[in-house]
Parts: C-alpha cells; structure tokens; sequence
C-alpha cells in the first residue's frame, strides 16, 4: 500500500511539473536536440480545449514529442482564444498565415474515476483536409502516455513512419557504487527503477512483449543472468554456472534466450529457455571468445562477437549451428552487434585509429557509414521504427546517452546531473 | 499490482478525402486496448550463499605470494614472464594447501565493448588458471570469473589507470 501511495505521489509530482514546464529534476535525464539539415516540418498543436479541467496539458507533451522527433518545428498557438474545440471553431487561414502546414486541435473531456478522454484532428492547413481523428482515453496520470500515443498517430499519419514516443527504454546509472537499473518513457520521463545494487549491472534486454528484463548482475560478486518481471518485480535466475553467465539475447518468440557462459573454458554462446528449465545448448565452439549474441527478427541466426581471427569481429551463424560467416571488415575492433527492426542493417562498435564509432553496415551492399564523431561510443540500439539508434558514449569523462537518427541529421544527448548513464536498451512497440 | 489500460478508441479515420474538414464521418470501432505496464516494482536482493572462512597467504609480504596481480597489454591475454614467479608461487601454496580455495579474477581497461571485457577478462584469468592448473592445481581449487570493465582500480581516463585496469587478480576464498 505504501508503494501505491508513492506512486501517485510521484505522479502527481510529475504532474505538477509538467504543468510548471519545469526542466527535468535530479537523477532524470536532461534532453537536448541538434538539428543539422533535415527538413523540419511546421505545425501548430493548438492547447486542447479543456485540458486543464483534468490537470494535465497533454497537447504541449504532443507537441514537444513532435519536435524532438527534430522533423517537426513547432508554431506557436498558446496565445488562441478561445481554444477552439474542433475544426468549426477554427479560423485555418490563421495558422496557414503563421506558417503552419499542419493543425491539431482537440478536446478533453472528463469520464468518472479520474479518467479522461482526449479527441484530436490533424489538419493539413494548406487544403484545409482533414486528415485524421482520433481519440485516446486513460486515467487523468496517464495523461502523458496519452499524448504519446496521439504524437505516435500524427508522425506515422505525416511521414509514414511509426511513431516511438509511446516506447521506453532502459538503462543503467552508476554514482559512486550504486548501480541501478532503470526504465523511463522515451522522452526521459517517468523514470523508474528496477533494481539497485553495489555491485555492477550490465546488458539489460527487453523481453519481446516488453514485460520482462533479461539482464547480468554481479550480486553474487560474479556475473550471473537474471530474468525480472517488470510490473511485479519478480526475479528468476536464467543463467548461474561456474565461471562468468552474460550477454543475454531473447529469441523472438521470447521462450529462448542466447546467453554466454565460461563454464567449459572461455566464453561461449548457448541457449536456454526462459521459464529456467532444461539444460543450456552450446551453440558455438572455438577455442575463441564468442559473446554478444544477438538474433535476427526472422529468428533463424545469431549475429556475435568473436576474436577466433585474431582480432573481434562480428560473425553470423545459423541457430541451428553450422560454421559462423564473418560479416565485418576494415578494422581490427568491431563489437557490440544489434539488428534493425526489419534485419536489413548492422549497427555495431568499430574502433577507427584509437576512437570508438557507432557505425551501420547496410548487410545487402556491404557498405558502412560511421554515425558518430565521439570517440568512446558503446552500446548501439535501433529504435523499434529502425529510425534512429540510441547508444552511449563518454562526454568530458562522463557517461551519457546520446541518439542520432539513421541519416545522421538529427542528435540528442540524454545527461544525468551526476554520475554516470550507460548500456542504454531501447523497448520494443507494447501491443 | 494494478494493471493499467489505455482504451483507444478510434473515432474516424479520414485521409484526404474532402476538402471541407466539417463534413468528417464518424464511424465508431470497437474500442482497443494499449496495455502499458506503466508501473516498475523493484527487485528484491538475491542473498548469497555461504562463504566460509578460507586458507590464504598474507597479502604484501613473502615475495612473490604477497602479490595478487597480473597485469596486460591492450585487447591482450598473454601472462608476460615477469609475472609468471608470482604465478607459480601460488601454484604451489595452492598444492600444498588442498583447503584453499582462489578466484581469479579478470579486469580489462574502459574502452570498448563491456560484454567484450567482460569475455576478455575471464580469458585473462582463464590464463592464469592454466598455468596452475599446468602445475597440478586442481581445477576444483579454482574459479576464473571476470569484472570486465566494471570494476576498474583506477577511476581515471589516461594510459596509466587503463594499464592499472587491465590485470587478473589472485583472490582467496576468505580474503
């Protein structure tokens, strides 16, 4: 019961200060955004009429979503009044002489247990269609999920793609010893912990459906692999043999987790299963390091990192076994494999003259393109649209989190106040 | 715990198909639901077993057993010979001490992948293990396991702490 108390408490808080406008407070992650070239779309998201009545301000988290998306410029429309409540009340010329190619504007209206409903309609400003309409409901502390998911419809309505500001992603924080696992919406927001621990944490990875966490704990002051439900805090010990347990991957279908063990000498990939039963199948055998494994969306490979050239690369191989393939090229430090959502491109660490790059390698062509020009970056991540990759780097000795799109034009560094923040994991899409 | 749901309701969908915006047909859809564990619970601690009071050397006198440490270069797990003294020296109070138990533990320097480092460190430790293990330590006596990155002895970003960093410590049950 205490913890419900808290949990509103926090809410509200979080309510507040949002209606304060108020920047993000300690131990959350500070936002910022850098544009270069992109075409940024005008739009005006007018305040929803009576949005206020239910104590929050969702359209101003619709428009802030929108323009740290960085294809979005935002027009500005708090001064309108009367707020209109839909198309009828709207003088569209206004917005159309202010620039704006887009218009949203809705309304709020209370339902019983503090819940509200938030209708919209985008308007394309120049032949005044009306492109969408829509409406979202939740409880009056959901009001920021709500704008997610309106900001969510509006980007895939205007670029075609899917919106990810109603996704969460994952990290770890270090201050002194403590480590904590976190979670917070995409916009940095609502940050929560899943565990807190002096020891290290590492390799956070979401369960397919975005329940659950696969993640490395040295509690037991070596690493082993845990399983923990999101929403109960449940935990289940996935991986606990001699020597080190790490890097855990989901299969797609979720009932599989690649993970590797040192059990039988060094490093190696195996699958488990992730209710805990049955024995771990080795999947690679070299006299190398193999780690890092991760599937690809079809579930039919494993892409890892493994130095049995020499030097680490990355390699593909069949999960049904079978020799790995090499698939990385040009440098003699290439780790840290993830797959886009449609398995189509590579996006991994390569180490170019002493500096550590995300770099994303097309797999049918071959070609790389370096993403990043900080020289510490680890830990890459495609967002659930493939559109952008959030990763980890090194700013003035700190670690931070930092997100650059697919053509490299827009940039966003997530800071805490102190301390560190890395091996960021982005969620996946919540049915 | 309290399982939240967002209704989404889809009240009409209109693409382009009418330039005046008030004349938009609202064709209403069964309601869908978006569930978003927005609540996180925190994990308990999971607590660790017994560990025993153990058998050790005194750490920094008697040469080389008073050390603990095998220090490398970059991306490298190569015991150099000016280590392999101290090496050989716990080998043989491990042979003549079948109570003792050691954990070789393996650290790596900041840059680079940490599950990597975390490989490349028990592949550090796993280098020490078989020396001794070359001399007749049993395997039993002995776990390798690895910090990678995670634990560095030195905080700082130049040369020296990442040489510092990249070691296999020799650490015993009960130290």
């Amino acid at each position: 019961m205490k913890n419900k108390f808290l949990l509103q408490l926090s809410l509200l808080l979080l309510t507040l200060l949002a209606l304060l406008v108020t920047p993000l407070v300690h131990a959350e992650l500070t936002l910022e955004i850098n544009v270069q070239g992109a075409h940024q779309t005008p739009i005006a998201v007018l305040p929803f009429a009576r949005e206020a009545s239910v104590g929050n301000s969702v359209s101003k988290v619709v428009g802030a979503d929108l323009a740290r998306s960085g294809l979005f410029t935002l027009v500005d429309g708090s001064d309108i009044n009367p707020v209109p409540s839909d198309v009828s009340d709207l003088k569209i010329d206004t917005w159309k002489t202010r620039g704006a190619s887009y218009v949203v504007v809705g309304n709020v209206t209370e339902q019983p247990n503090r819940r509200f409903e938030a209708r919209f309609r985008l308007l394309d400003a120049n032949t005044q269609v009306s492109r969408m309409s829509l409406a979202f409901s939740g409880s009056n502390e959901q009001y920021r999920l709500v704008a997610h998911h309106i900001a969510d419809a509006i980007f895939e309505n205007i670029t075609g793609d899917k919106g990810v500001f109603s996704t969460r992603i994952a990290y770890i924080t270090k201050n002194g010893k403590a480590r904590s696992l976190k979670v917070a919406d995409s916009d940095a927001f609502n940050e929560q912990t899943m565990l807190t621990a002096n020891e290290p944490i590492i390799s956070p990875r979401w369960s397919p459906d975005g329940t659950r966490m696969a993640y490395v704990t040295f509690e037991l002051k070596r690493p082993i692999v845990v399983v923990q439900v999101l929403t109960t805090g449940a935990r289940k010990i996935i991986a606990n043999y001699k020597g080190n347990n790490s890097a855990p991957a989901w299969a797609p279908d979720g009932k599989q987790l690649a993970v590797v063990l040192s059990k039988d000498g060094i490093a190696q990939i195996y699958l488990v299963t992730t209710d805990g039963t049955g024995v771990a199948r080795r999947l690679t055998s070299s006299s190398s390091i193999d780690t890092e494994p991760v599937f690809t969306p079809d579930g039919q490979f494993i892409y890892f990192t493994s130095d049995r050239g020499g030097s680490p690369q990355i390699y593909r191989v069949a999960v049904t076994g079978g020799d790995p393939q090499r698939v990385t090229f040009g440098s003699n430090y290439c780790v840290s494999p993830r797959l886009s959502p449609d398995g189509k491109q590579l996006v991994f660490v390569r180490r170019d003259e002493g500096a550590f790059h995300v770099v994303v390698q097309d797999l049918g062509s071959g070609q790389t393109q370096v993403m990043t020009e900080s020289g510490l970056d680890e830990s890459p991540t495609f967002a659930p649209n493939g559109r952008s990759i959030l990763y980890s780097t090194q700013v003035q000795d700190r670690g931070i989190l930092a997100i650059v799109s697919s053509d490299g034009r827009i940039r966003q560094k997530l800071t805490t106040q102190t301390g560190d923040v890395y091996e960021p994991v982005w969620g996946p899409y919540v049915q | 715990m309290k399982k939240t749901y967002l209704a989404i309701v889809l009240t009409a969908l209109l693409a382009a198909c009418s330039t005046t915006p008030t004349s938009a047909p609202v064709a209403e859809q069964t309601p869908q639901s978006a569930a978003q564990p927005a609540v996180v619970a925190a994990a308990q601690p999971i607590v660790n077993g017994n560990v025993s009071a153990g058998l050790y050397p005194a750490k920094g006198v008697g040469g080389a057993l008073g050390d603990r440490s095998v220090f490398y270069d970059f991306d490298n797990y190569t015991v150099k010979d000016q280590y392999r003294p101290m090496v050989d020296a716990h080998g043989g109070f491990l042979l003549g001490n079948k109570a003792a138990k050691a954990t070789l533990q393996g650290n790596c320097d900041e840059r680079g992948s940490r599950e990597y480092n975390l490989a490349l460190g028990q592949r550090r430790a796993d280098s020490v293990r078989k020396i001794l293990v070359a001399k007749g330590v049993s395997d039993n006596q002995i776990e390798t396991i690895s910090f990678g990155k995670e634990n560095p002895r030195n905080p700082g970003h130049d040369a020296a702490a990442w040489g510092e960093n990249r070691r296999t410590d020799i650490v015993y049950q009960g130290e």
